[in-house]
């Protein structure tokens, strides 16, 4: 077995109004079926130990959660270890409603947004109200960051997790280190 | 720049985190047509000034087709709407009639 490492080996920046790292390996099982169906809930709640999440709205804890991607698709984050085990658990859990489940922890990568500056950094890149009124801990949005797809939420106050494709990282970890650089806060939350 | 609803997720964002998808309520012409009919299904397209409707697809979100209905002076958005229908739901052409008193736009008015 090769050894698994995430796209920027743990690259970090701590010297602008936001710290930004790259997320050590993280399990990601993409799930995509009807929501509706009661296997399915069980099937992601049994992995993740949290309950599946309404339209727009993630669940998280440390590296377990739901995130709720679309109408018929759920992203369940695991340990990434256990992904091999999770999948196993999901598809006799699902038994024979139609349904997808795949391991998509290696197609991804994930970044961690946090300090006061969190959400000016944010809030320069995406297209998406970010007062604290309208963005609050429980939300989950995809959208557009620059030039490429993301998703986020808000891991615990002041801490976004940003979710990308792997082949992404790069850009993204520039382009939310240069949204951050030291002396740019625009302080408007 | 538009303001749009997606009506499958229910996300409220700007344009660039939606792709256009051309005119919406197109009759396919295929396999057993007439050349005029499949030449007017390649190629021919309404060019309103005023009430439109379109296809749009929630790209950088849900990832999922959608209608929307809209004015094309104002960039006023009446309304958005799910891609399973072959024409324009009643309450969509009430607002538009409503707002646009009179319009047309082929046999939807
Ligand atoms: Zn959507």
């Amino acid at each position: 077995m090769s050894r698994a490492v995430t796209a920027l080996d743990g690259a970090t920046s701590t010297d602008g109004i936001a710290t930004i790292t790259e997320v050590a390996l993280q399990g990601m099982i993409t799930l995509r079926g009807d929501l509706a169906s009661a296997g399915i809930k069980k099937a992601a709640k049994t992995v993740a130990s949290v309950d599946v999440p309404g339209a727009g709205q993630a669940n998280c804890s440390d590296d377990r959660g739901i995130c709720w991607m679309s109408p018929d698709e759920l992203l369940v984050l695991c340990p990434y270890d256990e992904v091999d085990a999770s999948l196993d658990k999901i598809r006799s859990t699902i038994g024979s409603d139609h349904a997808l489940a795949v391991d998509v922890s290696d197609a991804r990568a994930v970044f961690r947004v946090s300090g006061a500056g969190a959400r000016d950094v944010l809030a320069k890149l995406v297209p998406v109200d970010l007062k604290p009124q309208a963005f609050a801990g429980g939300m989950f949005r995809r959208t557009r960051m620059a030039q490429v797809p993301v998703a986020f939420w808000l891991h615990e106050e002041d801490v976004f997790q940003i979710v990308c494709f792997r082949s992404h990282a790069r850009y993204v970890f520039d382009l939310l280190k240069v949204a951050a650089q030291p002396g740019s806060a625009v302080d408007f939350f | 720049m538009l303001i749009l609803t997606c009506p499958c997720c229910g996300v409220t964002s700007e344009e660039t985190e939606f792709h256009a998808g051309g005119e919406a309520h197109l009759t396919r012409f295929g396999p057993e047509s007439s050349d005029a009919e499949f030449e007017g299904y390649l190629f021919m397209r309404e060019n309103p000034k005023g009430v439109h409707f379109e296809r749009w697809r929630h790209v950088y979100g849900c990832g999922k087709w959608f209608h929307a209905a809209r004015c094309t002076t104002t960039l006023e958005i009446f309304g958005t709407y799910t891609a399973q229908t072959t024409e324009p739901p009643q309450e969509i052409r009430d607002i538009i009639a409503r707002k646009r008193p009179g319009w047309s736009w082929r046999a939807f008015s």
